[in-house]
């Protein structure tokens, strides 16, 4: 089975802290990474811009671009695209095709800052 | 998991928000400050013991609240001291005092706080202290060493800004769209303020004056995340991260000024530049540009560009001339002067700064500039009498040492040619 691991925490605190303290949890976190990606288990791994980065496209008929992440509580987190766009606006068209495929809910879109992508043994 | 740093975060994110509710509240800046400062102190022993709460701003607004009320209380009456468990035991209370205060309120409050530091009558400087104190919740200490200037005089400085603000008429209901859009211009002009007041330090305290930049980057995103479609709060928080993220390539290992062309681009933050980029491609959607988002997006272009010669001089040349119809200036037409000599050369850039000559008289950058352009003609004596006004004029020892930098070359290119250097 494959999980994904999705990390919260609080932007402001881990935003603020020094590229020093940055580098040293990266370096720990690099130590586990390597161990799974040499047992060929270890799939993309993305680190997301802050959420004042992020666009929300309501999958409304017709479909509603709003300014910041998704806030609401009463949808729940069902999966995640990673696609590569030149901009914003070609983030936005792909993600209402998905959206006219799959109409409802809603879909953040945030800038990737930093992107591994990994290798699954098949 | 309660430790202190994460308390210590918690506080300083939470400061904002619990000040200006505090403030709506008592209407008061000292005692809104002084809530605020009992509740981090009950904090410090009830979070430990308890764990941390759901909403810690909510908390800390309402122990501030309460602890303030059973003062104000007490010196009316000689009551007896309240329990301690009775302030801060507000499981329910927290809850229901969280669905009130919903986030437009906050919203609002911060804005306030915010606005109220960048009241008119006080100097730029003192704006600043003021925000950096009361809203940010750097100690004096702090400030007065980001300022340079002695503990003492940055006390004073900010209790006198302090008392110019209580005497001031702030308007504490719920804004209109007009006032709020006034008040949102005014704390961004000040958050720049903020940010400059760190970004311009010479090579010799640019360390200690960095923290200045951050701060402003964390006011703005603070503001961002307020007010999420506001195109030129995008392009504020766009150009401060942009220009911030070349801080380790501005200055040589002696604390001189590396020029944008001479910096080595490796050393630039990619994190930042990415956000900043992200954060234009937001604003753009909006097609309703701005100061911010022009002088952001000029910065993009710096940051975009690999190799000093990939940069798209002539799109600035473009975007400076959109921004002098918007706000006329003549730094931003030097500015822009410096873009046109790179696209159609240095006569036609002199050209353009020789009539801002009477207003700019006091200016390092525009005789900096001036003086470069006449030395790529070869009016070697002209440039020689610009770049000595520019040395008097210098804000940093930085700015000095690179005009000298200029002077030394033209005296070798000025020698006779036999004894030319090579």
């Amino acid at each position: 089975m494959l999980y994904a691991i999705l990390c919260y925490n609080d932007e402001d605190s881990v935003g603020s802290w020094t590229r020093e303290q940055d580098a040293a949890v990266m370096k720990k976190l690099a130590v586990v990474q390597d161990g799974l990606t040499k047992q060929g288990r270890l799939g993309p791994v993305a680190r997301l811009l802050p959420t004042t980065s992020a666009t929300t496209l309501r999958k409304d008929d017709p479909p509603v671009v709003l300014d910041g992440p998704y806030a609401e509580t009463k949808e729940q987190l069902l999966g995640f695209y990673i696609v590569d766009c030149k901009d914003l606006d070609a983030a936005l068209d792909v993600a209402r095709d998905l959206g006219a495929a799959n109409p409802g809910g809603a879909y953040e879109i945030r800038p990737v800052g930093l992107f591994q992508p990994g290798a699954i043994a098949k | 998991m309660t430790d202190a740093a994460w308390i210590d975060g918690a506080l300083t994110s939470a400061r904002p928000q619990a000040v200006g509710a505090l403030l709506r509240y008592f209407r008061d800046l000292d005692t809104a400050e002084e809530a605020f400062q009992n509740a981090c102190l009950r904090a410090l022993k009830s979070w430990p013991q308890n764990g941390p709460p759901r909403d810690p701003a909510a908390w800390l607004i309402m122990v501030g609240r309460n602890v303030a009320i059973d003062d104000i209380r007490r010196s009316r009456r000689q009551e007896p001291l309240p329990e301690d468990e009775a302030i801060s035991d507000l499981d329910d209370a927290e809850e229901q005092l969280a669905e009130r205060l919903d986030g437009s309120h906050y919203r609002d409050d911060i804005l306030r706080l915010l606005f109220i530091c960048c009241h008119p009558d006080l100097p730029a400087t003192q704006q600043i202290a003021l925000a950096l104190r009361i809203v940010s919740g750097l100690t004096v200490k702090q400030i007065a060493r980001a300022f340079l200037v002695s503990e003492a005089a940055m006390e004073q400085r900010i209790t006198r800004a302090k008392a110019r603000v209580a005497g001031a008429d702030v308007a504490f209901e719920t804004p209109g769209a007009a006032e709020r859009s006034e008040r949102l211009a005014a704390v961004a002009a000040m958050i720049y303020l903020i940010f400059n007041e760190g970004y311009s330090a010479g090579g010799d305290t640019a360390e200690v004056r960095a923290p200045l930049c951050e701060e402003a980057i964390r006011l703005a995103r603070l503001l961002l995340r307020l007010f999420q479609s506001e195109p030129e709060i995008m392009g504020l928080t766009a150009l401060l991260l942009l220009q911030h993220a070349r801080t380790a390539a501005r200055f040589d290992a002696a604390g001189a000024l590396v020029l944008l062309d001479d910096q080595d681009r490796s050393l630039w933050n990619q994190k930042m530049i990415a956000e900043g980029l992200a954060l234009i491609d937001k604003a753009v959607r909006h097609r309703q540009s701005g100061p911010y988002q022009i002088q952001a997006a000029v910065a993009a272009l710096h940051a975009r560009a690999a190799k000093p010669e990939d940069t798209d001089w002539a799109q600035i040349d473009l975007l400076y001339g959109a921004l002098e119809i918007m706000q006329p200036s003549p730094v931003v037409t030097l500015n822009r002067a410096v873009a046109v000599s790179k696209v159609r050369g240095a006569q036609a850039a002199l050209d353009m700064v020789e009539p801002l000559g009477e207003r700019l008289s006091n200016y390092f950058h525009f005789f900096g500039v001036r003086g470069a352009f006449l030395m790529q003609l070869g009016r070697n004596e002209e440039a020689r009498i610009a770049f000595d006004r520019a040395i008097a004029l210098a804000n940093t020892s930085a700015e000095a040492a690179h005009i000298r930098m200029h002077l030394d070359r033209l005296m070798r290119d000025s020698a006779p040619h036999g004894a030319k250097a090579k």
